[in-house]
């Protein structure tokens, strides 16, 4: 199979070509949106905000003011809010990447169609990722923004946050991905969807880590959400360490190896 | 009666079979947030004392029960309903027996009841082990929970009715159910709102019932009869009309 490419038949070339098939992936999602899908898109703006209002004022009005790790104390809403972006970017990821992409692989068969044509399993992937977090995108940007309006962050720490939550997208992404090739039905999902809700509340989300019992605090700091709820509130609040760099690579590791299997996996499922 | 005692009949024949998956989402995530939630954002908040002598865990625990009721009781009326028109056309294959669409709606509604009742009723044993639980008059709970959930099951089967797809689901979500789930006063006092939120927080049938389960639950919070009256009828309205559109909205789509 010969693409015709700009930097020719060479790794440059086949890279190229690649990362061209895996856009026509992601463009397909574009051209699928329909209008009134649009407004669902969209309304997902609103659920964080909700979160963030209730949880950060309303529970905030009675925790008061939480320690941060260097000891910094910082009000309720600051210390909850970056907690919010990294678990909407998780829900968001994992919203795509399994029931959506579980619905195409499975029922829409989708993936027969496109596997037809020159894109291979680990550029479908790709593609699909992809889709999935320009959306989170959106949505971290938009968090990201109100958190500047209402003065729970400044807005170069915003900017540096901003990166942060892609990846913690791109992480869940991926395992989401891979996840689903190993789902065998919906119910499967239900399971899923406690674990993840597990990991929205004992990933020092609404609580410092340093408050639960020392076993189950070992237990939270294997899990991705942690990684990525400390990395986001490190950058948002100001308070940067090296320790942030170690959260970094724990999610960009996680990003590789689901990528790696969701593409293997999908390989082995539809290509037989 | 009995028509609608073998729609509710049928339920349960499927729900013997499906039952295990609904135990994740009733019994084990309202569960998770008492823990999470009381107790790990509890410390904080006993620490700063603004809630005066009651423990945040035992604060919770009765808006728990009812917002787990509020979610059950519309869950249970949006994708099942939505299944029985559009997917599985169970409601169809209904109307062609001898039955009237109070009926139908009479088995649905018993079995969302059930579901409520038997939810309630496991997650304030939970919360009794946890120490939670300081008046006898809990066991006035899940009768309140199954009114509280009928309440919005009716307008919410309404709404599913008149659905042809289930993205609209998303939107009410979002625009409806989660506000209301997170600003009713389950979290946190509804004092702290602005008073314009505050004063949606008073129309929500959640708010109500979570007063009384609240001053069912807690030690010292006494309710007067009429308060409890109003918060009672104040549901009965919502379960009255709601039933009342769920009709017109079922009759239009099973009679023609």
């Amino acid at each position: 199979m010969v693409v015709a490419t700009s930097f020719g038949p060479g790794v440059l070339g086949r890279l190229d070509s690649s990362a061209r098939r895996a856009g026509s992936v992601t463009r397909r999602n574009v051209a699928a949106l329909r209008s009134a899908y649009w407004v669902v898109v969209i309304s997902g703006f609103f659920e964080p905000l909700l979160y963030l209002y209730s949880i950060g004022i309303g529970v905030g009005h009675l925790v008061g003011s939480l320690a941060l790790p260097d000891g910094r104390l910082v009000p309720y809403a600051e210390f909850v809010a970056p907690a919010m972006l990294a678990a909407s970017a998780m829900s968001g990821a994992l919203a795509e990447s399994t029931f959506n992409f579980f619905g195409k692989m499975r029922y829409m068969k989708l993936y027969d169609g496109i596997l037809a044509t020159p894109v291979r399993p680990m550029e479908l992937a790709t593609g699909e990722l992809l889709w999935a977090m320009a959306r989170g995108a959106l949505y971290s940007a938009a968090f990201l923004g109100v958190m500047v309006g209402m003065g729970l962050t400044r807005p170069l720490w915003a900017l540096a946050a901003f990166p942060a939550a892609l990846l913690v997208g791109f992480a869940f992404g991926g395992l989401g991905m891979s996840l689903s090739t190993f789902m065998r039905s919906w119910q499967d999902f239900d399971l899923m969807g406690t674990i993840q809700f597990s990991l929205f509340l004992f990933s020092g989300t609404f609580a410092p880590v340093a408050s639960y019992p020392a076993g189950f605090r070992l237990c939270v700091q294997l899990t991705p959400l942690y990684h990525g709820v400390e990395l986001i509130r490190g950058l948002t609040t100001g308070s940067v360490h090296p320790v942030l760099l170690v959260h970094a690579g724990y999610l960009l590791v996680m990003t590789i190896l689901g990528l790696l299997i969701a593409g293997r996996r999908m390989g082995r499922l539809l290509l037989k | 009666m009995r028509p609608a005692l073998a729609v509710f009949e049928s339920y349960l024949t499927v729900y013997r079979r499906t039952w295990r998956g609904s135990v994740l989402g009733s019994f084990v995530l309202p569960v998770l947030v008492m823990v999470g939630f009381g107790l790990g954002v509890g410390h904080f908040v006993d620490a700063g004392g603004r809630l005066g002598p009651v423990r945040y865990l035992d604060y919770i625990v009765p808006g728990q029960v009812a917002v787990t009721a509020f979610n059950q009781g519309s869950f249970e009326s949006m994708w099942p309903v939505l299944s029985g028109f559009e997917w599985s056309r169970t409601y169809h294959s209904l109307a062609a027996a001898p039955l009237r669409i109070v009926d139908i709606l009479g088995g649905d509604l018993l079995f969302i009841v059930f579901r409520l009742l038997t939810t309630s009723v496991v997650f304030l044993g939970i919360a009794a082990a946890f120490g939670a639980i300081h008046s006898p008059w809990a066991v006035a709970v899940p009768f309140v929970c199954a009114l509280l959930g009928l309440a919005v099951a009716t307008p919410v089967h309404a709404l599913s009715a008149r659905m042809t797809s289930d993205s609209y689901f998303s939107l009410l979500l979002r625009f409806g159910l989660i506000p209301l789930g997170l600003f009713s006063g389950v979290y946190f006092p509804v004092t702290a709102l602005p008073s314009a939120l505050r004063l949606l927080a008073y129309l929500s049938p959640l708010w109500h019932a979570t007063e009384v389960c609240r001053a069912a639950t807690l030690p010292g919070v006494p309710m007067s009869a009429l308060t409890l009256a109003g918060h009672l009828g104040y549901l009965a309205v919502w379960l009255v009309v709601g039933f009342w559109l769920a009709v017109l909205a079922f009759r239009r789509k099973l009679v023609s």
